[in-house]
């Protein structure tokens, strides 16, 4: 992965392949907790297709991004549900 | 009704209203049946915003929105999660210094009722909210007022009736009210009592009741935590409130404790029409971006309309409707009816067992309606 991006995800920095989806990138690296319901539930991707609403994450400090339409770019910041 | 006889009652409605009326008459020793076309709370109730607030439009209605609050305060121990209570109490914010002078008048007006209120000047307010326009000119708080779920203050207003031996029917559809009871589509129920706390749809069963659908809309934000933290709502709430203008928008926004931000709100005299006006939906949005400018980054994941029931003079019908025996009204309290449910109920049960009431209940009994026709 010569051509590798940088992401941080929760403090976290990971090398990811150019061109993917935030939610493949989380899922890649065995994130299986995108955010968590009002009940403290996990919540993780269903439709992988921006229909469902599922996989919201906190991208670049902004909230309720759809992890799965949203294409990976160096230096961008993806916060959890199980952010600390 | 002093336990040795206890006597049938019918509420015929299990919204809010119904369901503390029912349970004010199963404390006091009757024998309820609650009959409830659909569900509980899935008229009126579930498409309010759940404001529990001390409102000031006439010296009868601070009374009874003064006096509801005490009793919400009352059953504060027993509501369960369901509710979802936060006495996070209300900002009435001011644009600019003519709208101060209203707020100092407005202070003095619930100075005078005894209901606590803190003034709040520019600054104070920037703090206080601080996704509020900066150039506001200051703001009244009304330290006690407080927000409630209404489906879930109506569950667990209904769990209280049924502990008192109350029996609540769902899809029971009442064709008519006659004396001493009620007419469904294959039999008669008798009762000692009937009261119709059918909300807006209150004329379907007492025609005469002068009650008209005010439909309003809401819109609802995915969870934004701390967005903002009072319920505020513009001063000239209250005037879009108070005329029965056709159309009207204020700024009214509520933090629920979801971390969802709920953003009203409309006025429109349209009948039954329960659709989307997109053109209303997106001047209370624009009015509320006006003094919340950072509202426009956040999702509205659903929007959706209601119907008040809204009566000429803005205050409810409750008491003895006397042209049918044994029939009371608990209705037309327009945009209130979740603050208001508890003194409803009050009023009515002591009324009903003939105990003094605490507070008036002359200027809020139906009968004025009738009154009003032949005058």
């Amino acid at each position: 992965m010569s051509d590798a991006v940088e992401i941080v995800v929760n403090a976290k920095v990971l090398r990811v392949e150019p061109g993917v989806t935030v939610a493949s990138a989380l899922l890649n690296d065995d994130h299986h907790v995108f955010r968590r319901s009002t009940t403290g539930d996990v919540r993780a991707p269903v439709c992988g297709m921006g229909i469902c609403y599922e996989c919201r994450v906190t991208i670049n400090g902004i909230a309720h991004q759809r992890a799965c339409m949203v294409i990976v770019e160096h230096g961008m910041r993806v916060d959890t549900g199980n952010a600390p | 009704m002093n336990g040795a006889r206890r006597s049938d009652a019918i509420v015929v409605g299990a919204g809010i209203v119904g369901a503390a009326c029912a349970a004010a008459l199963a404390r006091d020793g009757w024998r309820v049946t609650i009959l409830e076309r659909s569900f509980a709370s899935s008229g009126t109730t579930s498409v309010g915003m759940g404001h529990l607030v001390v409102m000031d439009d006439s010296p009868e209605q601070i009374a009874l929105t003064k006096y509801s609050l005490r009793l919400w305060r009352e059953l504060t121990p027993i509501l369960d999660r369901r509710a979802e209570l936060d006495a996070c109490g209300t900002l009435w914010v001011a644009e600019d210094e003519a709208q101060l002078e209203a707020l100092r008048a407005k202070r003095e007006l619930y100075a005078t009722a005894d209901v606590a209120t803190e003034v709040l000047d520019a600054q104070a307010l920037c703090e206080a909210e601080p996704n509020l326009r900066r150039d506001l000119a200051g703001a009244l708080r009304v330290t006690h007022d407080s927000v409630v779920y209404p489906p879930g203050a109506t569950l667990r207003l209904l769990d209280d009736a049924r502990k008192h031996g109350a029996v609540v029917r769902d899809g029971i559809d009442v064709e008519a009210i006659v004396p001493n009871g009620v007419r469904l589509a294959n039999e008669v129920l008798r009762a000692d009592i009937v009261v119709n706390a059918t909300g807006p749809w209150a004329p379907r069963l007492t025609p005469a009741l002068p009650i008209t659908p005010r439909k309003g809309h809401l819109a609802i934000t995915d969870r934004y935590p701390a967005f903002c933290r009072h319920q505020i709502v513009e001063l000239g709430y209250l005037s879009s409130a108070h005329v029965m203008t056709s159309e009207s928008v204020a700024f009214n926004i509520q933090p629920r404790s979801t971390g969802q931000v709920l953003i009203g709100s409309s006025r429109e005299l349209v009948g039954w029409d329960a659709q989307i006006n997109r053109e209303i939906l997106r001047r209370m949005l624009q009015r509320a971006s006006h003094f919340m400018p950072g509202l426009g980054d956040l999702s509205v994941i659903r929007c959706w309309t209601g119907f008040r029931p809204a009566t000429p003079d803005k205050l409810p019908l409750i008491g003895p409707w006397d042209p049918i025996p044994g029939l009371w009204i608990a209705a037309g309290h327009e945009g209130l009816g979740i603050t208001t449910s508890l003194g409803t109920a009050r009023l009515l049960a002591d009324q009903i067992a003939g105990r003094a009431p605490e507070i008036d209940p002359g200027p809020f009994s139906p009968m004025r309606a009738l009154a009003a026709v032949h005058s």
